[in-house]
């Protein structure tokens, strides 16, 4: 076997040097297509943004240079430190809170709906509010939430408040319960993802050996739930990083998310600015991202 | 070490929705033997076995363990433990954790329970694992941590279901023999479901047929082998011939069935009145080529397959009324007046070699 691999290596005949050569480009020819996307639709963009944010301006354009004023004015200011921490704050709630729904709803669906077809129907039914955009979604609250509105008529014409709760609408306890409902089939996704993939064997090995139901939750069922937990969290985690439209639209306001500075500059044309913004962030999301994968190994799950 | 239990099955069903799995199974096994649940797939062994178990809840009927009725215990608390067919090995545990995990359950202090885990391991030979992931081992090191698992919650009587069928034939014939030896060292029930003949008869002390949801025959071995109950038996455990007809002429010890187109049998076995339909079994290894004493006992055939075997070669034939007939001759009385395929020869064998099979009542 090796003797005539070395035969052909040794002595090749023109018509199969090509088709060698030809045979070692095909691997990159097959990767090209993927590279051209990636490289046009991601690693250019990102090189752009990085590549503005060292460029000057001033209020009617931009002057191509190497300036680090864009990140000292960012990160010397305590406006965009507090806009980071609460930013930060935001995700850690709305994570906390969407991991403890989603855990939940996706374990219903994995261990307490019986038959494949239903479980497929409530998954559709959970994912049939995405059917309609996000802005609507969001918009839908206020009549709801407002000074006159559902909650507040409930409460008030029931005599359990004396006047309209002010804190309902347009505050940052509006803030978290729009973008709990925004993203919460992000964790039930891949949660119910891998709760579906667990071995029912090891639900009742762990029954044999004497486990109750919290035990075999707390001992089996979690840890392997993990990976999906994982995921979810990556997508809530960015996904509340970036936004601006929920923390503008809900808080009245009142609140500010770094992705609302960024949309603000860039209505005021300081591109610059906003790109070295966009720089921080992304290092910031990347480092917890790399972070989550440290601490759970997802590869079993891609 | 441990206390054996008799297991006690008394008229157990187990239906699911329309089918039913398991029909009014009755069955005593006794206390520190090595029982095996033998039968084709579907046959309702290892539903009756997860019965024992305790994963499978019992439509009517009931199971004691010992003195205790177990029926509507959970699994934890019959005194059983059981070995599951993938092994079902926790992935995000090392070897050690998983041995422990029943006592982490109970709530043993941690140090203790690793130690507990690690004499476990020993038993098994499985020690110097003990920090390795499942998935780092192969399947008959997974075997064996999944038996350590098992027996550490120190057991009357361990289930097995089919806990071989993983491991590759060398592996099998070795962890078969180590099986035997556990058990006869820790001397408690082993109840073990497989579909392989050759593996109940080499590890158990009772063979229990099922098909069908039914028991066709539970005995010793060497009974199930050499007198098959039913005409099922006979074809499952291999190395019979069977053959039906009707009963032509009846005995207190024997019967002689008359075949549909052809010849007609006597066999031993009485309690048959004529007109009856009934199955005769034949072992093959017994059947000679040569002109038959009785023409009861023998028939001329045509020689339709020949299989070298090593040791043995098999012959089929066909003959009037039979369609497929083996006979296992030895390589030296085969080599010594050599047949071929269309040849017709006369077959023989002895009375004590045909029996006539039971039917089970419908």
């Amino acid at each position: 076997m090796s003797a005539t691999a070395e035969h052909s290596i040794a002595e090749p005949t023109p018509g199969m040097k090509r088709r060698v050569s030809l045979a070692r480009l095909a691997p990159y020819l097959q990767a090209a297509p993927l590279t051209l996307i990636l490289g046009a639709f991601l690693v250019a963009p990102i090189l752009m943004i990085v590549v503005v944010s060292f460029w000057d301006y001033d209020f009617a354009r931009l002057y191509p240079d190497f300036v680090t004023y864009n990140y000292t004015e960012t990160l010397g200011s305590w406006v965009t430190w507090k806009t980071y921490l609460n930013t930060l704050k935001f995700s850690a709630i709305v994570w906390a809170l969407t991991l403890c729904i989603g855990f939940w709803v996706a374990y219903f669906l994995a261990f307490h709906i019986r038959t494949t077809a239903m479980q497929i129907v409530l998954f559709l039914v959970c994912t049939v509010p995405f059917l309609t955009s996000n802005i609507i979604r969001m918009i839908s609250w206020i009549p709801v939430l407002g000074r006159n509105g559902l909650i507040n008529a409930a409460l008030v014409e029931s005599g359990l408040v004396p006047a309209p709760l002010e804190w309902l609408l347009y505050s940052e306890f509006a803030v978290v319960l729009a973008m709990v409902h925004l993203y919460t089939l992000f964790m039930v996704v891949p949660i119910f993802n891998t709760l579906m993939r667990i071995d029912r064997s090891l639900i009742e090995a762990a029954r044999d050996a004497g486990a109750n139901g919290w035990q075999i939750l707390w001992n089996v069922i979690i840890p392997l739930a993990k990976p999906g937990m994982a995921i979810g969290t990556i997508f809530v985690v960015t996904l509340v990083m970036a936004d601006f439209i929920t923390v503008q639209v809900m808080s009245g306001g009142q609140s500010a998310s770094v992705a609302l500075i960024m949309k603000n500059q860039m209505s005021l044309l300081q591109y610059p600015a906003a790109a070295a913004n966009a720089v921080v962030l992304l290092v910031l999301v990347l480092l917890l991202v790399a972070g989550i994968l440290r601490v759970v190994d997802i590869r079993k799950e891609l | 070490m441990s206390k054996a239990a008799a297991i006690d099955i008394v008229s157990v069903t187990k239906t699911y929705g329309a089918t039913t799995a398991v029909r009014a199974v009755s069955l005593k096994i006794p206390a520190g033997s090595y029982c095996c649940l033998l039968g084709p797939s579907g046959c309702g062994k290892s539903s009756t076995l997860r019965m024992i178990a305790g994963h499978e809840s019992i439509t009517s009927g009931d199971i004691r363990l010992g003195n205790t009725v177990v029926t509507d215990l959970p699994p934890a608390r019959r005194g059983t433990a059981m070995m599951f067919q993938s092994y079902a090995l926790f992935p995000h545990l090392d070897v050690a954790e998983n041995v422990a995990f029943s006592l982490k359950m109970k709530g043993v202090p941690k140090a203790e329970r690793h130690k507990r885990a690690l004499e476990m391991l020993r038993l098994t030979h499985m020690e110097e694992y003990a920090a390795r992931r499942p998935a780092q081992l192969s399947g008959g090191q997974q075997q064996r941590v999944a038996l350590a698992r098992a027996l550490i919650t120190d057991p009357e009587a361990l289930l097995l279901d089919e806990p071989l069928s993983a491991l590759d034939p060398f592996l099998k014939i070795r962890m078969r023999a180590e099986l035997k030896k556990l058990q006869s060292e820790l001397g408690i029930t082993f109840v073990h479901v497989t579909h392989s003949q050759e593996e109940a008869m080499a590890l158990a002390d009772m063979v229990v047929v099922m098909n069908d949801g039914r028991i066709e025959q539970a005995a010793v071995p060497r009974t199930v082998f050499e007198r098959p109950a039913t005409a099922f038996v006979a074809r499952f455990m291999g190395d019979h011939n069977v053959l039906s007809g009707t009963v032509t002429e009846a005995t207190e010890k024997s019967a002689t069935i008359g075949m549909e187109g052809g010849g007609a049998f006597v066999a031993s076995g009485g309690g048959r009145a004529a007109g009856e339909a009934a199955d005769i079994a034949i072992r093959t290894d017994r059947v000679r080529i040569g002109e038959a004493d009785d023409p009861a006992l023998g028939f001329t055939g045509t020689v339709s397959n020949i299989e070298y075997r090593g040791s043995s070669v098999k012959l089929s034939f066909a003959g009037p009324g039979i369609d497929d007939f083996t006979a296992i001759v030895g390589d030296t009385a085969f080599f010594a007046r050599p047949i071929r395929v269309g040849d017709t020869v006369p077959l023989a064998w002895s009375a004590e070699d045909a029996i006539v099979l039971g039917r089970l009542d419908a």
